[in-house]
């Protein structure tokens, strides 16, 4: 390649041996193409974990009160609610002023996932509400029952849903992996919840709780590596920088939570200790994707390689 | 649309650099200042497009291809964009005008949970101040990285290709003020045709790296409202060599979202029955 003024090579990272070559390209004083997201981390990367926690906890919620797991039923309720009520606080927030919010019911729009996930917790949250409200004064059983069950089938659209929220925007690191995100999230989500049922159940009720931990971290760590796998040369966002140390610290305590809850889980230290590195686990998870997302926004290189490869190969399809 | 699509063409094969139209822009639309500061980025202390720039000319500073000695524009005279100076190892000068694409399928506006940003009756898109909230959607959805949230406001801006002044039948600010017509405003399909027939009379001219950019009615944004006849690859002036809407991929994400609700559903669902009747007390 002639010497560009322009041009810029792919920073080679200290002790490091690319296994491909770094890719050239070429851009405009190394500047971003693209705009990386506005959003605060605490904000939207927060609502991501607590949307989640909120909704997968729906689900052991009403598995745990049709079994008769009365006190971890009433702890997840309750967790969801807060979570969800939480989750509405950091979206307000990340508006800048309250009274924007307004708008965001002003169409339905299913083009827009942030349309439809206002929509969605706008039915979702009462639900939960009303769902908490009852298992704690006990009154209005069958109100309570109905509410728990549509907050059950809400919520898991509520955990997977943010997941098409990030990955429908230009960001490579997120719409280069939107097939995998919905389901990472999913996975992320039960991983919290049952963190959740762990760590405010008892332990003569955590049985499912154990169980869905384990399921949830081997989807969750098989829904990683997919999605590492899709992104090619991308996926170096997600193993860099911030973004990569709390993926890998996402791993080690999803992994770690799960195996000692499937193990021992039913000790109440290994329970709540467990119970805590999965909840850990999945907000980590989720602000080391939303990191890798701005990483890859701010490094033309994400934007400008892989549309040339694309391009190079629409070409060569062409012409041969 | 009750109008004809309008649209830009920019030549930047004529482009001086003169940045008329990014003046001529923010005096028209009271586009508030945004900083001021020198980069060392060439001519260019603008930087990109973004809330309060809405035009913006980049500076590119690169050898000449091929050992050529002049871009024969005009027969028998040099041309503004390249004075030969003498000699080897010479370097030309990129300028172009950049802007909103106004895309034919415009993720800003897909995303928009407010309806904020709308399709004009000229077939341009265009952020409604009073609707937007702010919530930034818009930013990260745009494949050009045009649209910007101002900072202590928090609503999104960019450009409106003048629509008050559409309105009115006048053309857009920058169209006008450009001393070159670099900047050409018109009915889109007349611009496309326009803009091929500069390509082949570039080619012929001896000057092979010219190319329309944005023009394709079939690329990933179903072609824009505001295209671009570029002398090199598109990233060198910081546009995506190959931009697609988001939203083209967003049936497919919706359906993985539904397929991923119901494996959760079906995972927990699961994990009680398989428990059922063992480690309660």
């Amino acid at each position: 390649m002639s010497v560009i003024q322009n041009a810029r090579r792919g920073r080679r990272r200290r002790g490091e041996q690319p296994v491909v070559p770094r890719a050239e390209f070429r851009s405009y004083y190394g500047r971003p193409v693209i705009k990386k997201p506005s959003w605060e981390a605490t904000d939207i990367a927060g609502y991501f974990f607590l949307g989640g926690l909120a909704g997968a906890g729906s689900v052991l919620a009403a598995g745990a009160h049709l079994t008769g797991r009365t006190t971890t039923a009433t702890a997840l309720k309750v967790s969801s609610l807060t979570a969800v009520s939480l989750s509405a606080a950091a979206l307000v927030h990340d508006l800048g002023k309250p009274s924007r919010f307004a708008n965001m019911l002003r169409v339905f729009k299913p083009t827009s996932p942030m349309s439809m996930g206002s929509w969605l917790l706008g039915a979702y949250g009462p639900a939960a509400g009303v769902a908490a409200a009852s298992a704690v004064t006990g009154r209005l059983p069958r109100l309570g029952g109905v509410a728990t069950g549509a907050a059950a089938l809400l919520g898991p659209a509520v955990a997977t849903y943010t997941g098409v929220l990030a990955a429908d925007t230009a960001v490579p690191a997120w719409h280069g992996a939107h097939r995998e995100l919905p389901y990472l999230f999913a996975a992320s989500a039960t991983a919290a919840a049952s963190g959740m049922a762990l760590v405010a159940g008892p332990t003569g009720e955590n049985l499912p709780a154990r169980c869905a931990a384990g399921l949830a971290a081997v989807a969750d760590t098989a829904m990683e590596k997919a999605a590492e796998r899709r992104l090619g040369m991308v996926a170096e966002t997600w193993k860099e920088g911030r973004a990569g140390t709390l993926l890998r610290t996402a791993r080690a305590l999803t992994i770690g939570g799960a195996v000692a809850a499937a193990l021992f889980g039913d000790r109440r230290p290994v329970a709540v200790t467990s119970g805590l590195a999965l909840l850990a686990a999945s907000a980590c998870t989720r602000f080391g994707v939303f990191a890798a997302g701005v990483a890859s926004a701010e490094d033309p290189k994400y934007t400008v390689v892989p549309q040339r490869e694309r391009l190079e190969e629409r070409t060569s399809e062409g012409t041969s | 649309m009750s109008e004809e699509r309008v649209g830009f063409f920019t030549d930047t094969s004529v482009c001086i650099g003169c940045k008329a139209c990014e003046v001529a822009c923010k005096e028209w639309n009271a586009v508030p200042e945004d900083g001021l500061s020198l980069t060392a980025m060439s001519y260019d202390n603008t930087q990109a497009l973004g809330a309060s720039t809405w035009r913006h000319v980049a500076f590119i500073e690169q050898p000449r291809p091929d050992g050529r000695t002049r871009l024969p524009v005009v027969e028998g005279g040099s041309t503004a964009q390249e004075t030969p100076v003498g000699g080897d190892g010479e370097l030309r000068w990129l300028m172009s005008s950049d802007v909103c694409k106004h895309c034919t399928h415009a993720a800003c506006l897909d995303v928009c949970p407010t309806g904020s940003l709308f399709r004009t009756e000229f077939g341009t898109v265009v952020v409604q101040e009073d609707i937007c909230n702010g919530c930034g959607y818009c930013v990260p959805a745009c494949p050009y990285g045009v649209i910007e949230q101002r900072p202590h406001d928090g609503r999104a801006f960019k450009c409106t290709m003048c629509y008050d002044r559409l309105g009115a039948g006048q053309e857009p600010a920058c169209a006008k003020a450009c001393p070159t017509e670099s900047i050409q405003f018109g009915p889109l399909d007349e611009l496309r045709e326009r803009a091929a027939l500069r390509v082949d009379q570039l080619h012929e001219a001896g000057v092979p790296e010219a190319r329309l950019y944005g023009h394709d009615p079939d690329d990933g944004v179903g072609g824009d409202g505001a295209f671009f006849l570029l002398l090199d690859e598109p990233e060198v002036y910081g546009l995506p060599p190959d931009p697609v809407v988001t939203t083209r991929d967003l049936p497919a994400m919706w359906k993985h979202a539904g397929a991923a609700a119901l494996s959760l559903l079906g995972g927990v669902a699961a994990c009680f029955v398989a428990t059922a009747g063992r480690g309660r007390r």
